[in-house]
């Protein structure tokens, strides 16, 4: 199938402005008689669900927590960028749209990414109307950061938990439309199907996960804002109850799966200590503004870190980065990082983590507040204490955070990072419009694939949910609803929501019935362990058609011998779990499949058998320079399809932070 | 509750005023004229009715919040820590109040009713409060009695006094230091003056000779 | 910090469902590690029911870093458990030492009705939200973000009283099972903003309402909420709320 990406034509600059001026408009009349299915209600899901409802749709959101407010957009900490250029520090649109293009490691669309610079700017101008309350100089005016190695400070932030201000803005906004009526708010139901009628997608079936009931849903058109698929590697920095079931049950009606094999691997997360580990905690990019990385020079090291002479530390991203040194970007760190403890110099029970140190950040701004109040030869002790101080005041929640999770002060001693999964750049193929290829199934935010290319750059992922939940969607929905204004409420009696329920009744009765001997958790774990080792930060062929076979052998175990207990139709949070489990199973297939596919290196895709002498990353541009497009075509079955990206403006380079 | 609260707080000061007119030791002479004044000043009267009407609100505000406030927890834990978190008199004011309530009554009994009898049923007849005090005084029992109102005062107004100010949003970083310092300085200065009065006239500080007092003539 | 592993006895809330009557089962626990999180804790117990082939245990939970609010759970008589300015998934086992017994409850509020067994009912709490929680702004009506300056004084408090999570340990923890702190904690962050000005008072009025109507307790200022709030929200919230109420009646013509 030939994949029509509906990018505008004209210059780069001016397509989505002409696209706005030309695409169909519907009435307010005939809003009202619209209804909308918003699935997720993070970041693009509760700012799609407010913008529509605001607008006069009828809007429905579904979550499968107990309240929007609880999405894991909640947990981001850093912040959002947006090419305001409030710091005069040369920022613009461009300069936006093109750093992302470049970090993404040219695999993204141009137009979208494009889209998303020019509407940053307005999005911030939105969340400060709602009441979001940003960080903020003396003067009253917005403050900014750098974040993640660029060269501007674009960054807008509210202490360590942006995210949690931006979504509570959106969650806001979405109860302002419940309170008026525009919104009918499900929380507690998980969607597990598709209606598809007459080749469009007219509604979901949804289940009541405190009744166990199952619901039909129409709507004239289906969003799906339901986030990102990390959790297939069992750890990750995503919510327990992420999962990919909405956008996967999306994929096996038609909506093709974009990228699926690009992850992004987070470098500052703190260490898994033991089997029991459910999750993984971030700590925030900017710790490496000040922190330094490094590892024992010797191998199987046991001595304390502070015992540990300068002279036998290996500082090995300014060993090898000197350029960006500590700063280089989250796959390079990322990848660094588990290259040497590979080769054994690894620290901590596990072996497997490396020191970020702030001792020589603490003395540098002790010496600094000494010298404020005249004292230009302080103490070491002296120093430190002012210090601590200075490094508590910046950084002191994610210390603490650290503190609660260790049990160890990390003002004493260096604190232990390990990479995490964190993000996935793939997913759901959309067009321009945000459309998949499904028409009327739109996917939103990280549930899409299209603006982050290979790898997402830091306070990027707030702008892109909101992006295309504020303005985008709004404009872009307009265009396929104009033509549905003659299409009634379709009747839930209608063979295909009784022929989806029953479906979905048939596999959730057929799942509990197993009643095998395994816990879900453990194939998920299983799972887990396979998608880490062989579709992990580096990637083989062998290894990969290795995980293809494991997998679908997962697969037959999991179908045979899993054990869920209670009933269907109950309050049953091991069978939901089962659901999302089986899904990723699946989808664990299909990104081992992708990665496989994709010989070569780009971005959070490091294939080994794709780089330069030195070990970097080498991209392909000749032959991989696509959107890889799978549809589902059976069990264990994917036809791929490619969408040619063209670079008009930026020209892809190999990135090089020597 | 906080109204109300900031009026019964307001009337203590005027009752512990006056009433330490006793420390005077001057056989009850300033006392018995200011208690006379203040039981036939019509302006005194007028705002005696209030005191009363202001404390039957309190207590009926408080039998109301109780009553909403157990409605709101129909399942009690099992296991529960309170004093983790929260001081034990700041979640007694039920309690307390209650136990003042009795005090009050008795109280009344004791001083009030007296005082009124003599100034109705007797047509004003001369009634000597501090000789009554003094003879209350002696029974050991009633001391014990009105030391006990007087640790539930405390305590109640430990909580009570900022409580108020909380309730009427007056709190910041700037003002919770200085009122927190005020509850404490009244509560403590009151409750001295008052738990001293039942002492002093018991232990024979202050003392009272009757042929001292001059008879106050009928009208 | 030295690791160790206990073993534990765990009495637990049981309910079937919203309508059922639950009581307490007794559970035992070994070789739990004190690395692990409560909730990690959990896990190991879930897994050793479904091993058994009994039912796990319902409790509530998601992003497990402490920010989402949806873990509850109120263990050895405290919301979220013995450390202060902490959520359930960020306690960890070295609270506690080999031996001991823990006890397990879900929130007990009316407004907070028990789905099963630890997951309670949360809803109450976006009813306040929308009755008021909000700034009436449509998308595409701001003006440009700087061309409100706020005094950062102000922004901060805002900020603060903004990092309520709404998890209901306030409501949890009052004895009187009271949601002002919640309630507070929102219209003070729109109050502090020169945004939330136009809708102030029928902000305050309306959430107030709404409050009550739940069925939550009311303040009667023990600031038990304060000292359990994992966000640690300030009870001066209550105060500027109580504030914002008084004038918003004061101003009302109806």
């Amino acid at each position: 199938m030939a994949l029509d990406s509906k990018i505008p034509h004209g210059k780069m600059d001016e397509k989505w402005d002409d696209y706005k001026g030309h695409v169909k408009l519907v009435n307010p009349a005939n809003k009202r008689k619209l209804e909308i299915i918003v699935v997720g209600t993070g970041l693009a899901g509760a700012s799609a669900a407010a913008s529509l409802g605001e607008m006069g749709y009828k809007v429905k959101t579904f979550c499968f927590q107990d309240s929007p407010r609880r999405a894991h957009s909640i947990a981001a900490q850093g912040g959002i960028n947006a090419a305001k250029n409030y710091q005069n520090d040369g920022d613009s649109v461009f300069r936006l749209f093109y750093d992302t293009v470049k970090g993404g490691d040219y695999r993204a669309r141009e137009a979208n990414v494009h889209r998303l610079a020019e509407v940053s700017a307005a999005i911030i101008d939105q969340c400060v109307a709602q009441g979001v309350p940003f960080a903020r100089e003396y003067g009253g005016l917005l403050s900014n950061r750098s974040f993640g190695g660029t060269q501007v400070q674009r960054t807008f932030y509210a202490a360590g938990q942006t995210g949690q201000q931006l979504l509570l803005g959106a969650y806001s906004a979405l109860e302002r439309q419940v309170a008026l009526g525009n919104v009918t708010q499900y929380s507690r139901h998980e969607m597990l199907d598709v209606v598809m009628i007459d080749g469009k997608a007219r509604g979901i079936i949804a289940r009541d996960l405190v009744t166990g009931e199952l619901e039909r849903h129409f709507g004239h058109a289906v969003l799906l804002c339901t986030g990102g698929y990390g959790n297939v590697f069992y750890l990750s920095t995503n919510a327990m109850g992420s999962n990919v079931t909405a956008a996967w049950k999306a994929h096996k009606k038609g909506a093709f799966f974009g990228n699926p094999c690009f992850t992004q691997i987070h470098p500052t997360c703190i260490p898994v200590t033991g089997d029991h580990q459910s999750k993984l905690t971030l700590m925030s990019e900017s710790l490496r503004n000040d922190g330094r990385i490094w590892v024992p020079k010797a191998k199987d090291d046991k001595r304390k870190a502070v015992d540990i002479p300068e002279e036998e530390r290996d500082y090995y991203l300014e060993r090898r980065y000197p350029a960006f040194g500590n700063l280089v970007p989250r796959d390079v760190a990322s990848r660094a990082a588990k290259e040497r403890c590979d080769e054994g110099y690894g620290v901590g029970t596990t072996k497997l983590a490396v020191y970020l140190d702030f001792a020589d950040a603490i003395k540098r701004y002790g010496k600094i507040e000494a010298g404020k109040t005249g004292n230009h030869h302080p103490s070491d002790d002296e120093a430190i204490t002012l210090g601590k101080a200075v490094v508590k005041e910046k950084y002191g929640n994610l210390f603490d955070m650290y503190e609660k999770i260790t049990g160890e002060n990390p003002y004493e001693m260096p604190m232990r990072i390990y990479p995490a999964v964190h993000y996935t750049m793939g997913g759901l193929w959309v067009d321009y419009e945000l459309q998949t290829s499904v028409p009327g199934l739109y996917a939103l935010g990280e549930a899409n694939f299209s603006d982050h290319g290979a790898n997402r750059l830091g306070a990027s992922a707030l702008m892109q949910g909101l992006a295309d939940g504020y303005f985008v969607i709004p404009y872009t929905l307009g265009n396929y609803l104009a033509d549905e204004i003659r299409v009634n409420a379709i009747p839930l009696d209608h063979p295909a929501f009784v022929q989806t329920e029953k479906a979905v009744s048939d596999r959730l009765n057929t799942l509990i019935n197993i009643k095998g001997t395994e816990s879900v958790e453990s194939f998920h774990k299983r799972l887990g362990k396979i998608m880490w080792d062989k579709c992990g930060m580096a990637r083989n062929a062998k290894g990969l058609q290795e995980a293809i076979v494991e997998i679908q052998q997962l697969k037959k175990e999991f179908w045979s011998n899993v054990r869920i207990p209670g009933e269907v139709n109950e309050f049953n949070t091991e069978l939901d779990k089962a659901g999302r489990v089986a899904d990723f199973i699946e989808l664990g297939e299909l990104m081992c499949k992708d990665a496989l596919n994709r010989n070569e290196s780009c971005g959070g895709h490091f294939r080994e058998e794709s780089q330069t002498e030195d070990g970097e990353a080498k991209r392909d541009d000749e032959n991989f320079s696509y959107v890889a497009a799978w549809e589902y075509k059976g069990d264990s079955n994917w036809e791929l399809n490619k969408e040619p990206l063209e670079f008009e403006i930026v020209k892809p380079t190999q990135r090089s932070y020597k | 509750m906080a109204f109300t609260g900031f009026f019964l707080i307001t009337f203590l000061i005027v009752h512990a005023g006056i009433n330490s007119c006793i420390f005077l030791n001057d056989n009850g002479k300033t006392f018995n004229i200011v208690g006379r004044f203040m039981s036939h000043n019509w302006i005194v009267r007028f705002l005696e009715l209030g005191l009363f009407a202001g404390l039957i609100v309190h207590i009926i505000q408080g039998l109301m919040l109780w009553r909403q406030n157990v409605a709101a927890r129909p399942v009690k834990y099992y296991s529960n820590k309170p004093e983790k978190n929260s001081t034990w008199y700041s979640r007694s004011m039920g309690l307390l109040g209650t136990l003042l309530l009795i005090f009050l009554v008795i109280h009344l009994a004791h001083f009030y009713v007296g005082t009124k009898v003599a100034l109705y049923a007797h047509h004003d007849a001369p009634h000597n409060l501090y000789a009554e005090m003094h003879e209350v005084f002696q029974q050991w029992w009633v001391v014990a009695i009105y030391l006990l109102g007087i640790v539930a005062l405390f305590w109640h107004l430990m909580h009570g006094f900022q409580s108020a100010f909380q309730s009427l949003g007056v709190n910041n970083k700037k003002f919770i230091p200085i009122i927190n310092a005020a509850g404490i300085g009244y509560t403590v200065i009151i409750c001295l003056a008052f738990a001293l009065m039942p002492i002093a006239f018991h232990f024979g500080w202050i003392t009272y000779t009757p042929e001292v007092v001059p008879a106050i003539p009928v009208h | 910090m030295e690791h160790y592993n206990m073993n534990l006895t765990l009495k637990v809330w049981k309910q079937k469902n919203s309508k059922a009557k639950g009581g307490f089962e007794t559970y035992q626990v070994k070789n739990i590690s004190s690395e692990m999180s409560f909730l990690e804790m959990f896990d190991v117990l879930n897994e050793q029911l479904i091993e058994e082939n009994k039912e796990p245990i319902a409790f509530d939970h998601d992003c497990r870093e402490g920010i989402c609010g949806m873990c509850s759970m109120y263990i050895n008589g405290q919301a979220h458990g013995p450390w202060q300015q902490n959520t359930t998934c960020q306690l960890h086992m070295r609270a506690f030492k080999d031996g001991d017994t823990i006890v397990v409850e879900p929130w007990r509020s009316r407004a907070f009705p028990v789905i099963k067994d630890l997951v309670v009912d949360r809803t109450s709490f976006d009813r306040i939200i929308q009755a008021g929680g909000y700034i009436s702004v449509n998308t595409g009506n701001a003006v440009d973000a700087n061309a409100l300056p706020i005094d950062k004084k102000d922004a901060d408090a805002a900020f603060m009283a903004a990092a309520c999570i709404g998890c209901g340990a306030c409501v949890a923890t009052c004895k009187n099972g009271s949601a002002m702190l919640f309630t507070s904690a929102k219209v003070s962050q729109l109050a502090l903003l020169p945004q939330g000005a136009p809708e102030r008072e029928t902000r305050v009025l309306n959430m107030v309402a709404q409050m009550d109507k739940e069925g939550f307790g009311n303040c009667t200022n023990t600031y038990a909420c304060e000292a359990e709030c994992p966000k640690g929200i300030s009870v001066s919230n209550i105060a500027r709320m109580n504030r914002e109420f008084l004038s918003a009646e004061l101003n009302s013509e109806e």
